[in-house]
């Protein structure tokens, strides 16, 4: 009995190492264990051993342990700043998990460059196909916070008729603006009491929040954009 | 027992004074003033409020307890998006920065989200670009030395020497402020790093790109012949909050009250 238990082990191992050269990663469990020296690269496997290469222990990553309905390492949902949308309700950035979001930050006074970032984002929207729509939100984050109340913002989103729940319109502290425009790489200064500058950067961010695509400057082709969008709905 | 335990008070009296004055010893006041940026609206001057500045960088052994305290920010537990793979990578482990680097040197491969956080759990927060800008043009003897030849050499002097970032706390000048190693050591977070609006790819032949900046004509260079500033805004312009960088740490600052109008970002 023993020996057959031995025996056992014994191919169990055998497999495993054979299986140590193969790609067992598409598998997904949980856990995963990583060569602490990185012999193969970011391979990962799912279960415990030894390295292919190093013969060295493998490593559980906690990274991987993602649980159902936990936010992951590089989702924007990790802050806790708190916003104010054109309703006058506080959300949390949270509350937006599981749609697509197609993000740009404008402040409303701006005379230049925000129109055709406005323009631009409802270009995006209008090629969105019908069916897609309501699985994605569409945000604007005022960098003016002083200036861009929530009755501002309303009257903005009248304004350019986009007063549905598919646009969202947000503004927070400066502390959080400044926070929030690091995550999304977005510069920005204030530059008199009424003018900013400021990057002309579209976001667009998965159902987990984690940022899955940029597209920079003004007026240019959003073929990318919108193929990202549609790609990430289904 | 009376006077015994006078005693045992007295001496926990005095302990816990000297270190509440040693830690607030560590900061000295810069004055408030008006200067032109290198980078300014239209070479506008720039008023600075009244400050307190921490004398020296955060060190590796300070961050070591900031870590022990929140353990979120440790090597191995840090989420990605405050934090990129660089982060404290020389360290050895979660609780010990090893023998390679020393206990007194300034704290690096820190990101932005980081240096911010410590900076919050001590009460204080990073300098904004104009503060720390402020803060360091001064040399030993004046506020205001970016005229001086030998201000600007010794800069550009550091900026050519390797290896600084593990070199003591307090092995440069001390300014006229009191402050140490603004420049020698390390290059230094910002609260608003993000507000130079170069672009990313600053290699360009142009330093400004108008098509990704709205109003980046405005905000150009009032200086060009100040080299050593103009690299420090094209490394902030290059920056993203989640870097870690090996010659990257930072500083903390107080201002009195929350009227203060440096943190007009």
């Amino acid at each position: 009995m023993k020996k057959i238990l031995n025996a056992g082990l014994l191919c169990l191992l055998v497999i495993n190492l054979i299986g140590c050269n193969t790609n067992n990663s598409t598998k997904t469990t949980a856990e995963k264990y990583q060569c602490p020296m990185h012999c193969e690269g970011d391979k990962t496997y799912d279960q415990s051993g030894k390295c292919g290469v190093c013969k060295m222990d493998l490593q559980l990553l906690a990274m991987n342990t993602k649980e159902e309905g936990e936010i992951s390492e590089l989702s924007i949902y990790n802050l806790p700043s708190k916003w104010t949308n054109q309703n006058n309700e506080e959300i949390q950035l949270k509350a937006l998990k599981g749609d697509v979001l197609v993000m740009v930050m404008i402040y409303t006074s701006c005379q230049t460059a925000c129109p055709r970032l406005v323009a631009d984002m409802r270009g995006i929207e209008e090629q969105i196909p019908a069916d897609k729509k309501e699985k994605v939100t569409l945000v604007f984050v005022s960098i003016d916070p002083e200036t861009d109340t929530p009755q501002r913002l309303k009257e903005f989103a009248k304004e350019n008729q986009m007063d549905s729940e598919k646009w969202v319109f947000l503004r927070g502290s400066e502390a959080d603006t400044r926070e929030f425009s690091a995550v999304l790489a977005v510069n920005y200064k204030k530059i008199s009491p009424m003018d900013f500058s400021h990057s002309n950067i579209i976001s667009v961010f998965d159902q987990e929040g984690e940022l899955a695509y940029q597209q920079e400057g003004l007026g240019v082709n959003n073929k990318e954009t919108v193929s990202k969008i549609i790609e990430l709905v289904n | 027992m009376g006077p015994f335990l006078k005693v045992a008070f007295t001496l926990f009296g005095i302990i816990t004074a000297s270190s509440i004055f040693a830690q607030a010893e560590q900061m000295v006041t810069v004055k408030g003033g008006t200067y032109i940026p290198l980078y300014g609206v239209d070479s506008t001057a720039v008023t600075v409020d009244e400050f307190t500045m921490d004398v020296y960088p955060v060190t590796n052994k300070e961050y070591l307890e900031f870590v022990q305290e929140y353990p979120e920010w440790k090597k191995s537990k840090v989420k990605r998006l405050f934090a990129d793979g660089n982060y404290l990578v020389n360290w050895e482990s979660d609780e010990s920065f090893g023998t390679q680097l020393a206990e007194d040197a300034a704290v690096t491969n820190i990101s932005w989200f980081a240096a911010k956080k410590y900076c919050e759990c001590q009460g204080k927060r990073l300098p904004t670009v104009d503060e720390w800008e402020y803060a360091a043009m001064a040399d030993k003897n004046s506020p205001d030395a970016r005229k001086k030849e030998s201000y600007n050499q010794l800069i550009l002097d550091w900026y050519e020497a390797p290896k600084t970032f593990n070199n003591s706390i307090g092995s440069t000048f001390k300014n006229y402020w009191g402050i140490y190693d603004l420049h020698g050591l390390v290059w230094e977070w910002t609260m608003d790093f993000n507000s130079v609006l170069i672009s990313g790819e600053s290699r360009k032949d142009v330093d400004k790109d108008s098509n990704l900046f709205c109003g980046s004509a405005a905000v150009g260079a009032s200086d060009l012949m100040n080299y050593a500033a103009f690299m420090r805004y094209a490394f902030r312009g290059s920056l993203k909050a989640n870097y870690a960088i090996r010659n990257l740490g930072f500083r903390c600052v107080q201002t009195k009250g929350p009227n203060n109008n440096n943190l007009t970002y």
